[in-house]
């Protein structure tokens, strides 16, 4: 009997369990944007940060009166950094929460998961940060408003080679993240083109702390910098390793170096390093600059070079819903395929035949704990 | 012959049920349900035959994630290199798509269930916990050597080589067709002669042997049918997601399919179907907590442990009969 | 020669914060014959305690402004957290073990690991799942060796791991605690007719497995500059391999695998690959169960039938 009771007792906090869930039905005076994204799990600022912004351009324009005569309502959704779960949060995006439009994923792995469920039911969709080429070939539903892992990887050898006169590079890359191996081959191929050479290849996985054995095996290279295309937070403890072991060689990256915590982690150790990026907050058009002081003033922290293209993306997309008059898949591809001329916070966006914006690009140097605008490299 | 013949027409209507079914489901409901449809499709497969070797056998796997990998990747790999021979033999088509995909399932499984060989012969030699933490090591090497094999996209994953992905021949059709197989086989096997001798060494090994029960033969040879099994799970999902990354096969997914074993009942294949469906629709439907979710996933492992380590249904199998008598039937 | 010399310190720093970790596993497995899973998660709790310690007692001005935090205050930070993970270690004991004390073996093997995740999410929840770099209670002083870089952190890493593993064998060896210890994870029935509490010693071992992996947490975040709420996992899984190494149940052994499995990873990172460093590892694993499940150090136990 006792043993009877404590299955019922067990089966009813299963059925319980499985209540906890919500059904929610889209009004027909909103337009319904979803957004997928990193809300929990060990990458969850990037989609925390990119989803602020994106609401805040939402809320901009429903202040002003929405589109269409309509309000504009965003549906986020937690893919957990799981491509699985982005396939899924995605489907429910399009069939329950009814979107007529798609915003999301920074990782390129998630957003090429997701993008190909976009692509087959035939829903835009534009990712704000996913930089690796793969994503938007995967179908002509799938656009973007940042560069390219190979562009960023040219403007960083180009950096390197003319400006920093630099003849010998090693590379510590992040084996476990396709953005990183990615913008590891773009730099060594420009840099080799242009006369430098690769004396050392590293690599770590994402997650790692110890890099004390790659950072040894490089001090006893003759490499004059190190090109680290990680996220902020390997990136910082590689500096800190650096210093610690008295190698003193500037790190050159991209834009995974890009969020406040860099700076906390890694300290005086960067001073002197440079990284490619989206904007740079010290050298913006004054729609940046109102965009960033906004995001101070709402989130009390500086946004991050995510965070904007977050709010690019959902400008631009909300310009071409504006633009179609109307909110069907197709109609919706061709107006955000014939964006010209955007004014974004990230700089100026016209998206071409391969659905990739042409953008320029950033060098910040750091310096005193803080990155500073150095160079504008343009395509 | 007439027995022959009633199992001839007793097949025939069941695969002809399911793709009655199946087209029933595509036709009515939303994409969003069909996904978890499917998903709980797969994790029925993964939950019975992992129900083999931890629950019948009583030797625990934590590392089952591993064989699903090798599986997802054989099938992919082999279904892109079939199909276009297949199609030039065949003609583009349903037909040659069918015979791709389930050629490309069973090479998984062959994979899967080698593999399940060369880990358990050496494995299964230790007990208990020890078995659990190899299992675990295996499981995670595997996942390692995707993680640094170019060939296969090493980090980003397989994809196949058409950028939109993999082709997606997962459908409800196969999907359950491979499940009432899989279950077919598990059930056949559970309750044979060999599947007493698997339960007599979990109950006590020892004793087992002294009856002269070839316990390690039986224990390999279980191991691998449940990684074959994983196998073939492992190529519905890569088909289903039309792509994989070494990353979806984490040892959480192991945890996963542990769970659904662990809700069900250790050591019953009904239970393991129960457990599978649960988890699928429960994930699904705690998506909105977000953070909270995984809270509560990890706190139902634990209290379910406390309160009812034996599971919903313990070692018992849920029939039919158990309501008409409304009293549990003892084991067969 | 210099590289070599470089990576052996570096590998021996790594695997003394591994020793410490590792004791909590074999100090449990001792008693229970458990592999306590959520030990990885004592460590990272312990390191975050550590953190927040610090952070209380003003750690952030005194870097802003370049002074160094006081040497008793850093003695308060890792007190504190040593008392912080001794009693969560209790407690999960409490509440998840000590019901399962008579269940099958696995069974509180899946709790374990449920125990685990379930203090890693929350872990996700309160910290953040941003990595944060751990505050410098100590001070970074570099001592150059032709080329070789020695840090004092280093050196302290290494004095506190091998200080607290020596204290740990007096406690073991030679107080009535560790008696008490030694007898239940002989045998528990047996220790109970002994007028020995199993309960109170089963307490009392998770406290102070807890308390050095809280230890470990803190030298592990000064070592590693960052740390994250499922720094455990990975850090956790080596440990255990390391006890295993040595002989789980043995606390030299523990020492021993230890530093055996820091030496490996950074040998193997800095002349192989480091993308094969948890490979080999695990294979460390799987080939010692294998060959030599007892372990280096371990001995041979006949079971009984």
């Amino acid at each position: 009997m006792r043993t009877n009771r404590r299955s019922w007792l067990a089966i009813a906090a299963l059925l319980a369990l499985s209540g906890v869930s919500s059904c929610k039905k889209g009004k027909s005076d909103e337009i319904v944007i979803g957004h997928y994204a990193s809300m929990s799990g060990n990458t969850a600022h990037y989609g925390q940060d990119t989803d602020k912004a994106i609401r805040m351009a939402v809320d901009e324009v429903n202040a002003g009166g929405g589109v269409l005569g309509k309000q504009v309502k965003v549906v986020t959704l937690d893919t957990r950094g799981d491509s699985a779960e982005a396939a899924n949060a995605v489907t429910r995006l399009i069939d329950v929460e009814k979107s007529v439009a798609l915003l999301g994923e920074v990782a390129s792995s998630l957003s090429l998961s997701g993008g190909r469920v976009a692509q087959r039911r035939k829903v835009p969709m534009v990712t704000p940060s996913s930089t690796n080429p793969k994503v938007t070939e995967v179908g002509d539903h799938i656009f973007r408003v940042c560069f390219l892992d190979p562009f960023q990887g040219k403007v960083m050898a180009k950096f390197a080679r003319e400006n920093l006169k630099l003849e010998r590079v090693a590379i510590l890359k992040d084996v476990k993240n396709d953005y990183s191996i990615g913008l590891a081959e773009a730099f060594k191929g420009s840099f080799s083109a242009l006369g430098g050479k690769i004396v050392m290849e590293q690599s770590y996985g994402q997650g790692d702390t110890d890099f004390s054995a790659q950072v040894t095996a490089i001090k006893n290279s003759d490499a004059q910098a190190i090109f680290v295309p990680g996220y902020y937070a390997e990136v910082g403890a590689i500096a800190r390793t650096a210093q610690r072991l008295d190698v003193k060689l500037p790190l050159l990256g991209g834009d995974g170096w890009d969020a406040p915590d860099l700076f906390k982690i890694g300290g005086d150790a960067l001073n002197g390093s440079y990284y490619s990026n989206h904007f740079a907050p010290d050298a913006a058009t004054p729609k940046a600059k109102k965009f960033v002081a906004d995001f101070k003033a709402k989130h009390g922290a500086e946004p991050t070079g995510l965070g904007a293209l977050g709010y690019d993306a959902a400008a631009v997309l909300l310009d071409a819903i504006k633009r179609a008059g109307k909110t069907d898949g197709d109609a919706l591809r061709d107006a955000l395929a014939a964006t010209k001329d955007f004014e974004g916070v990230t700089g100026s966006i016209t998206i071409d035949s391969a659905r990739n914006p042409e953008k320029s690009a950033v060098v910040l140097e750091i310096k005193d704990g803080r990155a500073k605008y150095a160079a504008t490299v343009n395509p | 012959m007439t027995r022959w013949l009633v199992r001839v027409a007793v097949s025939t209507a069941v695969v002809a049920g399911i793709y009655g079914i199946g087209a029933g489901v595509e036709a009515t409901m939303i994409e969003y349900v069909q996904r978890i449809v499917l998903i709980a499709g797969i994790n029925v497969i993964l939950a019975v035959g992992l129900g083999l070797i931890n629950g019948t056998t009583g030797q625990f796997s934590i590392g089952h994630a591993g064989f699903m990998a090798i599986g997802a990747y054989t099938a992919a790999f082999t279904g892109v290199q079939l199909a276009p021979a297949l199609s030039g033999l065949a003609g583009a088509g349903a037909l040659s798509e069918a015979v791709t995909f389930n050629l490309a399932l069973l090479a998984g499984a062959v994979m899967a269930g080698v593999a399940g060989l060369l880990v358990g012969i050496p494995s299964l030699r230790l007990k208990g916990d020890y078995l659990a933490i190899v299992t675990l090591g295996f499981g995670e090497i595997i996942r390692l050597l995707f993680n640094n094999t170019q060939a296969l996209g090493a980090a980003t994953g397989y994809f196949g080589n058409d950028p939109s992905g993999l082709p997606p021949y997962t459908s409800f059709f196969w999907v359950y067709l491979w499940v009432v197989v899989i279950v077919l086989v598990i059930r056949n096997i559970t309750f044979s002669q060999t599947g007493r001798s698997l339960t007599a060494i979990r109950e006590d090994e020892i004793a087992a042997e002294a009856m002269a029960t070839p316990t390690t033969r039986l224990k390999v040879t279980a191991f691998s049918i449940s990684a074959a099994t994983a196998g073939i799970a492992g190529g519905l999902f890569a088909h289903m997601q039309s792509g994989i990354r070494p990353e979806d096969f984490k040892f959480e997914k192991s945890i996963d399919m542990i769970v659904m074993i662990i809700i069900g009942g250790l050591g019953s294949i009904t239970g393991a179907i129960i457990g599978g469906i649960f988890l699928a629709v429960t994930l699904e439907l705690m998506r909105d907590l977000q953070e909270w979710r995984l809270i509560l996933y990890a706190l139902l492992l634990v209290v379910i442990m406390i309160v009812r380590p034996q599971g919903l249904l313990g070692t018992r199998e849920l029939s039919l009969a158990m309501f008409a008598r409304k009293k549990a039937p003892s084991k067969p | 020669m210099s590289q070599f010399i470089q990576q052996v310190i570096n590998g021996l720093s790594l695997g003394s914060i591994y020793a410490l970790i590792a004791l909590g596993y074999t100090m449990v497995y001792g008693v229970l014959k458990l592999i306590n899973f959520a030990h990885s998660e004592v460590f990272m709790v312990g390191a975050y305690s550590g953190f927040y310690a610090a952070t209380f007692l003003g750690i952030d001005a005194l870097d802003q402004s370049g002074q160094s935090f006081p040497l008793y205050l850093a003695l308060v930070v890792l007190i504190v957290a040593m008392l912080v993970s001794a009693t969560l270690g209790m407690t999960i004991e409490r509440l998840a073990y000590r019901p399962l004390r008579n269940a099958p073996r696995l069974t509180p093997l899946i709790t374990a690991i449920g125990m685990s995740l379930l203090l890693q999410n929350l872990g996700m929840l309160i910290f953040t799942p941003n990595p944060r770099r751990y505050p410098p209670i100590l001070r970074e002083v570099r001592f150059d060796f032709g080329g070789v870089i020695v840090t004092n952190i280093k050196l302290t890493i290494f004095a506190v791991a091998m200080a607290l593993m020596v204290g740990l064998w007096f406690l073991v060896n030679r107080t009535w605690t560790g008696r008490a210890m030694r007898a239940v994870s002989m045998n528990l029935d047996a220790a109970r007719l002994m007028g020995i509490d199993p309960d109170r010693t089963i307490g009392k071992t998770f406290a102070i497995g807890s308390a050095l992996a809280a230890a470990g947490g803190i030298l592990f975040g000064l070592d590693q500059i960052t740390i994250n709420p499922t720094m455990g996992t990975l850090t956790g899984l080596k440990a255990f391999v390391a006890a295993v190494l040595g002989g789980i149940g043995n606390i030299p052994g523990a020492a021993l695998g230890g530093l055996l499995i820091g030496l490996s990873e950074q040998l193997v990172a800095g002349y192989i690959s480091p993308d094969y460093r948890d490979a080999i590892t695990f294979l460390i694993l799987i080939v010692i169960l294998i060959l030599r499940p007892e372990g280096i150090l371990g001995v041979v136990r006949q079971e009984k039938v």
